[in-house]
């Protein structure tokens, strides 16, 4: 039997950001935003709800956001889930830059690319340890700055492109990358080091895979049967010998 | 008010392109349409707009777009003109009355043409001479302002945000191939109408978004070729390096792109294509003072095209989509579909990595 459930429909059209979220917060869960044209810091900071967007979510979708679950039926803009604490982002098209801006917490599931700077300085802190995986390629600079968490680059559909661009981990000093390549082309800076996955590292992995292939519809035994790189950083904390013995 | 040198102001912009690869025309009302779901990018400080292929009764004509404080000015710099031009016609830009916008200069346009003697006789080409002079009007005559010289091409500019600054101009009045757009923040200088987007010389706009941190070493360098930046911000260098580049040193499109957001040294390093390594090389080590460094995304506007180009980090937003014979440029998503609900194939360029896209051989002919 199909179950129908009545969702709140909020039409965004005529709304601005200030507004929307007025709306949002006032909105029984689950809530879907219809006609969404670009308006900024949507669900910002928001606990405890189930979002749904159609159209097109501004800059810095999920900002702050603290336990919310929101699903992006389209590609999303810039700043996805800055400064995240806790809850799911799930968008089902490409992200554009500075996805993950200094998440703390919570996790994004991105089904295709990812823009450039993606997981820049993610941050992990006793039980808080943020998640991104992307199921597409990403652009330059992943993870630059990445001080903890997890960042995943699947490359599905990548061919025999690289899968992420030029210059990754840069001023990484903490967290792990896993990156679904063999990544020979690919240049790492000397304060990482990259690594082919061993068993205890898809067991760490797996239940993020899982996830993803059952939001996007993916096997996650073919997603996982093949080879990954793993990246993290020599020292937590390679600035030491620059400035202050601490 | 004061104006720039006395003030600093600290930043975000938007920009949006669109482009008929068919050569079809399209009204203005598409583009200013395109920059509501942007409008918190701006801050009221300025907006504008380039339009390609809308003066098709004065095509031959360089179009002067002229600012002007108040009548006197207009008519010393009238005299001025017809000193070096054959002024076919003169006229206000027509404008709406709208609360939005206020304190509006008096605002001329003139279709020009050189004259030929004065052309002969100094052994100069007709593009050098116009710039030349709008150089000398922006620099030398107080209270006048030239923001748009080029043939069957128009830039509209003022201070508001960037969908009232179109209702001012009635764009939806004008049809072209191709259209540029600007929403300002303004971040360094003051907002007054010649400060706004897009900057034009000759048939070249630019509309940027960002902040660069190479304005003085540009300048400098450009300043050895008569170029005069009256203005101080960056977006006025980027359009005289254009110019430069394209006009003077008759590089190609992808080659002024290398210049100016020029790859890393290790980038370069690492290619593989011996003979693309080697342009690289020479591009930067001949015009190493053409790099600009600092975030922007930029389109440049051009008779029969337009490019798109980010700088070499991406630190500035900037998407591409199609439908059908139309290309889409755009800060955000959400500006494309504004103009095409269902565009296709959105991809965001690298940084560094030029969007080319002109109208096909042959489909300009009535311009």
């Amino acid at each position: 039997m199909r179950v129908w459930y009545t969702f709140m429909v909020i039409q965004a059209e005529n709304l601005d950001y200030r507004a929307l979220n007025e709306a949002l917060r006032k909105a029984q869960s689950p809530c879907t935003v219809a006609g969404c044209c670009g308006q900024r810091f949507l669900a910002a900071g928001m606990a405890g709800k189930e979002i749904c967007v159609e159209g097109i979510a501004g800059n810095a979708l999920g900002a702050y956001l603290n336990g919310a679950v929101v699903t992006v039926r389209a590609n999303a803009q810039d700043a996805v889930g800055d400064t995240m604490n806790d809850g799911k982002i799930i968008i089902h098209g490409n992200i554009g830059d500075a996805a993950g801006y200094a998440m703390r917490g919570g996790r994004i599931y991105v089904k295709g690319n990812a823009g450039y700077r993606a997981g820049i300085h993610m941050k992990a802190y006793q039980d808080k340890l943020p998640v991104m995986v992307i199921g597409g390629t990403a652009g330059s600079f992943l993870g630059e700055y990445q001080a903890g968490g997890i960042i995943a680059v699947l490359g599905l559909g990548a061919a025999n492109k690289n899968i992420v661009g030029n210059f990754p981990c840069t001023g990484m000093h903490g967290g792990k990358m896993f990156l679904r390549s063999d990544c020979k082309d690919i240049a790492f800076p000397s304060q990482v080091t990259a690594r082919p996955a061993e068993k205890a590292d898809f067991e760490e992995l797996e239940a993020y895979i899982l996830e993803f292939c059952a939001l996007f519809g993916y096997d996650a035994k073919a997603v996982l049967s093949a080879p990954f790189t793993v990246v993290t950083p020599d020292s937590k904390n390679p600035y030491k010998q620059m400035y202050v013995a601490n | 008010m004061m104006r720039e040198g006395q003030v600093r102001i600290p930043s975000g912009c938007a920009i949006a392109a669109v482009i008929s690869k068919d050569g079809n025309r399209m009204s203005g009302e598409k583009i200013y349409n395109a920059m509501k779901p942007m409008h918190d990018r701006s801050n009221g400080l300025g907006g504008g707009f380039a339009g390609y292929g809308i003066y098709p009764e004065h095509k031959d004509f360089y179009a002067l777009h002229i600012f002007f404080d108040c009548r006197a000015t207009r008519k010393d710099c009238e005299a001025f003109l017809k000193e070096r031009f054959e002024i076919v016609k003169g006229e206000l830009v027509p404008t709406r009355t709208i609360p939005a916008i206020t304190d509006a200069p008096i605002i001329w346009r003139y279709f020009v043409d050189p004259l030929k003697s004065l052309l002969t006789a100094r052994q100069i080409d007709e593009k050098e001479f116009v710039a030349e002079t709008v150089m000398k009007i922006n620099t030398e005559m107080h209270g006048a302002y030239v923001f748009s010289s080029g043939k069957n091409m128009g830039t509209f500019k003022a201070v508001g945000f960037p969908e009232d600054v179109g209702v001012f101009y009635r764009l939806e009045e004008y049809e072209g191939y191709s259209w540029t757009a600007h929403g300002r923040y303004p971040t360094n200088t003051p907002g007054w109408w010649g400060g706004a987007h897009p900057f034009s010389l000759l048939d070249w706009s630019v509309v940027h978004n960002g902040e660069i941190s190479s304005y003085d070493a540009n300048r400098r360098f450009l300043e050895m070729f008569g170029y005069k930046c009256s203005l101080q911000t960056d977006t006025e260098v980027i359009t005289y390096a254009m110019d430069y580049l394209l006009r003077v040193q008759g590089l190609s499109l992808g080659e002024a792109a290398s210049v100016i957001a020029a790859p890393f040294w290790s980038t370069i390093e690492a290619k593989t294509d011996m003979e693309d390594r080697e342009k690289h090389i020479f591009l930067r080590t001949v015009f190493p003072s053409l790099l600009i460094t600092g975030p922007f995304s930029i389109v440049l506007g051009f008779r029969g095209g337009l490019m798109a180009l980010n700088d070499r980090l991406k630190l500035r937003s900037m998407v591409v989509g199609e439908k059908g014979d139309k290309v889409f440029i755009a800060s955000e998503e959400t500006a494309i579909r504004a103009m095409e609900p269902d565009a296709e194939n959105i991809w965001s360029p690298a940084g560094g990595e030029p969007v080319v896209v002109k109208v096909k051989d042959g489909a300009l002919q009535w311009v």
